[in-house]
């Protein structure tokens, strides 16, 4: 039997009919036919599909489209400003090679900007402490946590 | 063109619309009127097939259509891809099974495909399967390559005796048997080098469309290579080419796996035929396990001869492989074609090799980073310490003392190298002193005060890259002046677009932003082979290089004529007249050529080009790799806490890039030496990795800061200088993390530790050695 849900999806509300089962990731990939955010497990180990649930980091894959009723989403599609300009996060991905296939970027890229929010400041250790539910085959993580620490500052400073 | 040049750190031309979720993988694609299909997978390793019951699947809920291998066999379409050309030991031709998408009769590994639902929805073809009834008579079954070609072990194909597939020799063996009879001290070790699996971030998938007006198959699909992909499923089709597209979009990681032509390739296109509409399957995760080809496993029982000063006399290695249930072109590759590693960079006069390639109820192999280059840098890395430890010769020094020097290059090892550039004295001293090797005995004293159990390890190794072959690279202008690069080669994320677009920018002074980049579709694509075996830099780098070199060749002469003079300069993009200083850009010579006004006489329009390259002789990347980490003597926890690496990948075209690949070749690396391993049950031969709940991935926390240096030797086997750099973290990353394990437990008296070495198994290898001296 069909559910109707609604939320706010990248700043826009939007609606749809769902089965009960259908995963958020469904819903947004399927449904909205926004394929930024991807699958890269069914265990949620590899955090490929992470989006921000009321500016919080969640894993889209291990939650209900129904669970998110009524609640504001962000996907990679919209972290950069209108005109394109990359978010902070994304330059800095960018600047320090942080992506190679891009399949496990914008969930790096959501979990980056999470974690630069909850903890400004982090050093390398901490970042590559935060990154354990996010997992990358091709960088060895370098360019990621060094992205991460580099617009973390620079969101830090926007900040102040 | 300056910031653009080739060498410039230039940031990647593919990223922003990646960042931005604009990726188009191919499970972001949707064509209306698509089904989904999914696949009957066996449950066991080796079973007779007595009967499949599809009834009940059929007539479930939104299926349209549900195949056997009676539908395969009646499809007109043959064998999938297969491997050949090797033989057996007694000259006779290699094994080479039957290899249907759907088995026959028989499935010989956990995750066979049996048989594929199409449906409306991917939960309704889920639901089908679970509806297939098959009455299985359970065999015997082997999936260790140590024991598949014992005498008794059970038969996958009735006529394939001892599941040998072919037999490989490689090297003298009158000279190595002769140097062993005079050595001083021989090393003797087996090493075995597990089993590992790409794990690709984005699993494989298809989606396949037989358009019946047109008769014409399209498969969407993730791959390393579309023109050979298109030859080798036409070949299984049994149509020309020319009815066959292959379209790629953006790969989600390969690394060798994606690089065959799979049965579910097969499945979606039959699947299509039968229902009219376009059919997508993407493998889940889970399902990746048992389903993807996997990468190394072999038993390497090998031997080093050296003399009373240490140097190395002769070198003998006897190599079982692990084929897996069927072979593609290239699972045989793996066992063979990188053999040239063992030789090392080292003097070694007399080697040789002699392989068995073995069937087992396992899943087919593929080219997995490295290729066999991993395996051999292993074997002949480890060997290299353990005989500096018997010696009591320092690692770095029993190395030096045996490596080939710069002036007796080029140098044909005892292999199939023939080396022909390389300075590793250099290398070695420059990472010895990026590590501090002199300080490490004063951070191991340290570190044991704090339980901490200290080692260092190094390894140098080298390997082939870009193996003869040849590349296409097609430049197209537009009317305005604008670019469309096309080039054979396919990206996985190792950034072609980027090098690529570098190298037309810096020829045709065109800015990047002016340049469009296509690749992996073979309706545009003109020539070439594809990615892989660390190729792509070499021979699609110089084959870019001498289309936009024809361009310009040709735009002097457009240029010439149009400004009234003999001759123009060419620079920066701009073409000058000497006598008058008038001059055109090349965007200027571009638009006129489209005019058959501004053409010398006799001169075809239009300013494209394209351009086949190929080489005759490989290029030998090389670094050395120094590791420190710690074991935590109450856990056996590893950390790893310095890690320095000079590489020698000849020019370097960017060297943003180049540090991203070999940061990314050692992380795959040390997981397989620390962590990852695929397991099959001894008894019922169940994968018992199959989630990433059990096949355990690197993360983040477990690397240290990684330093990277070049010291680049450029090769003239190409016209750009560069060397491989794909494969070559990885080659580095296994033995210089084994070495630095021994040396951590040396004090314990330990001269080995498999692979991976968790800290279950490291926990155990102290208690044992501490019980051993109590």
């Amino acid at each position: 039997m069909d559910i109707e849900v609604k939320m706010t999806v990248n700043g826009k509300a939007v609606s749809g009919k769902v089965e009960a089962r259908t995963l958020l990731v469904q819903f947004i990939r399927e449904h909205l036919r926004l394929t930024g955010t991807h699958v890269g497990c069914d265990t949620t180990q590899c955090g490929c599909c992470v989006v921000h649930v009321d500016g919080v980091a969640m894993k889209s894959c291990t939650m209900l489209a129904v669970q998110a009723e009524g609640k504001a989403i962000t996907t990679i599609e919209g972290l950069a400003a209108p005109d394109g300009t990359l978010h902070p996060m994304q330059q800095a991905f960018r600047d320090h090679h942080g992506l190679q296939c891009g399949f496990c970027t914008p969930g790096m890229v959501m979990m980056g900007v999470d974690i630069a929010n909850r903890l400004p400041g982090a050093d390398e250790k901490t970042v590559r402490h935060q990154l354990e539910g996010n997992i990358c085959r091709c960088t060895g993580y370098q360019g990621i946590v060094e992205a991460i620490m580099d617009a973390s500052a620079v969101m830090n400073a926007a900040r102040s | 063109m300056g910031e653009f040049a080739i060498g410039q750190p230039v940031t990647r031309f593919e990223d922003p619309r990646l960042l931005r979720g604009g990726g188009r993988y191919v499970d972001d694609l949707a064509i209306p009127g698509m089904l989904y299909g999914q696949v009957l997978r066996s449950p066991h390793a080796h079973a007779k097939i007595k009967s499949i019951d599809i009834s009940k699947a059929k007539a479930a809920p939104g299926v349209a259509a549900v195949l056997v291998n009676e539908d395969w066999a009646n499809s007109g379409f043959g064998d999938l891809p297969r491997a050949e050309g090797k033989k057996k030991r007694d000259g006779s031709p290699m094994y080479r099974p039957h290899f249907p998408a759907l088995a026959k009769d028989k499935v010989r590994y956990v995750g066979d495909p049996v048989a594929f639902v199409v449906a409306d929805t991917v939960a309704q073809a889920q639901d089908a399967v679970e509806l297939i009834e098959v009455d299985y008579e359970i065999l015997p079954n082997v999936t260790s390559v140590a024991l598949g070609s014992q005498p008794g072990a059970p038969l996958l194909w009735d006529d394939c005796e001892n599941n040998i597939c072919f037999v490989h020799l490689e090297g003298n063996k009158d000279k190595t048997d002769e140097a062993f009879a005079k050595a001083d001290h021989i090393i003797k070790k087996r090493f075995v080098i597990t089993r590992v699996t790409a794990a690709t971030m984005e699993t494989r998938g298809s989606i396949g469309h037989y358009d019946q007006a047109a008769d014409r198959y399209t498969i969407y699909t993730t791959l390393q290579r579309a023109l050979n992909f298109r030859e080798e499923l036409a070949e299984t089709l049994n149509i020309p080419e020319s009815r066959l597209r292959v379209v790629a979009g953006d790969i989600g990681g390969s690394f060798g796996m994606k690089s065959g032509v799979f049965n579910e390739v097969g499945l979606v296109l039959l699947g299509s035929k039968v229902t009219g509409r376009p059919v997508k399957w993407v493998c889940t995760r889970s399902e990746s396990f048992i389903a993807d080809a996997h990468g190394r496993d072999n038993v390497s029982d090998a031997e080093l001869a050296l003399d009373e000063n240490g140097m190395f006399m002769g070198l003998r290695v006897h190599n079982l492989v692990n084929m897996g249930a069927y072979t593609q072109p290239g699972t045989d590759a793996g066992a063979y074609s990188n053999l040239g590693t063992l030789a090392g960079v080292y003097l070694t006069p007399a080697i040789h090799v002699d392989v068995t390639a073995v069937y087992t109820n396992t899943n087919i192999m593929r080219p997995f980073r490295g290729n066999g280059r991993p395996e051999a840098a292993f074997v002949i890395e480890r060997l290299v310490d353990l005989a500096a430890d018997e010696l009591g010769i320092d690692p770095a020094e029993i190395r030096r003392r045996n490596m080939i020097p710069p002036e007796k290059m080029p140098f044909q090892t005892g292999l199939s190298f023939n080396l022909d550039c390389g300075e590793f004295e250099k290398v070695l001293d420059q990472s010895l002193e990026m590590v501090d090797y002199k300080g490490f005995e004063g951070r191991r004293a340290e570190a044991r005060k704090r339980g901490k159990l200290r080692g260092i390890g190094m390894s140098y190794t080298i390997e082939k890259a870009a193996a003869p072959g040849y590349e296409g690279a097609e430049v197209r202008f537009d009317r305005t002046g604008s670019v469309t690069l096309i080039s054979g080669a396919v990206t996985h994320g190792q950034g072609h677009e980027t090098v690529f677009k570098q190298i037309v920018s810096d020829t045709l002074g065109i800015h990047p932003d002016e340049i469009h980049y296509l690749q992996g579709d073979t309706d545009q694509v003109f020539f070439g082979e594809g990615t892989g075996g660390s190729r792509t830099a070499s021979l699609g780098g110089s084959a870019v290089k001498v289309a936009t070199g024809k361009v310009v060749d040709k735009a002097k002469k457009i240029a010439a004529h149009m400004l009234g003079v003999d001759e123009v300069d060419f620079s920066e993009g701009v073409f000058t007249a000497r006598e008058t200083n008038r001059t055109l850009s090349m965007k200027d010579v571009a638009r006129a050529a489209m005019s058959p006004k501004n053409m010398p006489q006799g001169m075809e329009l239009g300013l494209n080009a394209t351009a086949a390259y190929n080489t005759t002789r490989q290029n030998y990347p090389n670094g050395c790799h120094i590791v420190e980490l710690e074991i935590d003597e109450d856990t056996g926890q590893v950390e790893m806490d310095r890690y320095v690496v000079v590489d020698d990948v000849g020019t370097v075209l960017n060297p943003l890039l180049l540090k991203g690949q070999i940061i990314g070749g050692i992380s795959q690396g040390v997981g397989q030496m620390l962590m990852e391993q695929i397991r099959f049950d001894p008894q019922d031969g169940q994968n018992l990795t199959g989630s990433f709940m059990d096949y355990a991935m690197p993360h983040a926390e477990l690397f240290p800061h990684i330093d990277i240096k070049s010291h680049p030797v450029p090769t003239k086997t190409n016209i750009l200088g560069t060397k491989g750099a794909g494969e070559a973290g990885c080659v580095g990353a296994l033995p210089a993390v084994a070495n630095a394990l021994v040396d951590a437990l040396s004090h314990l008296g330990v001269t080995h530790v498999d692979m991976p070495a968790t800290p279950e198994r490291l926990w155990r290898i102290m208690q044992e050695a501490k019980a051993g001296r109590a």
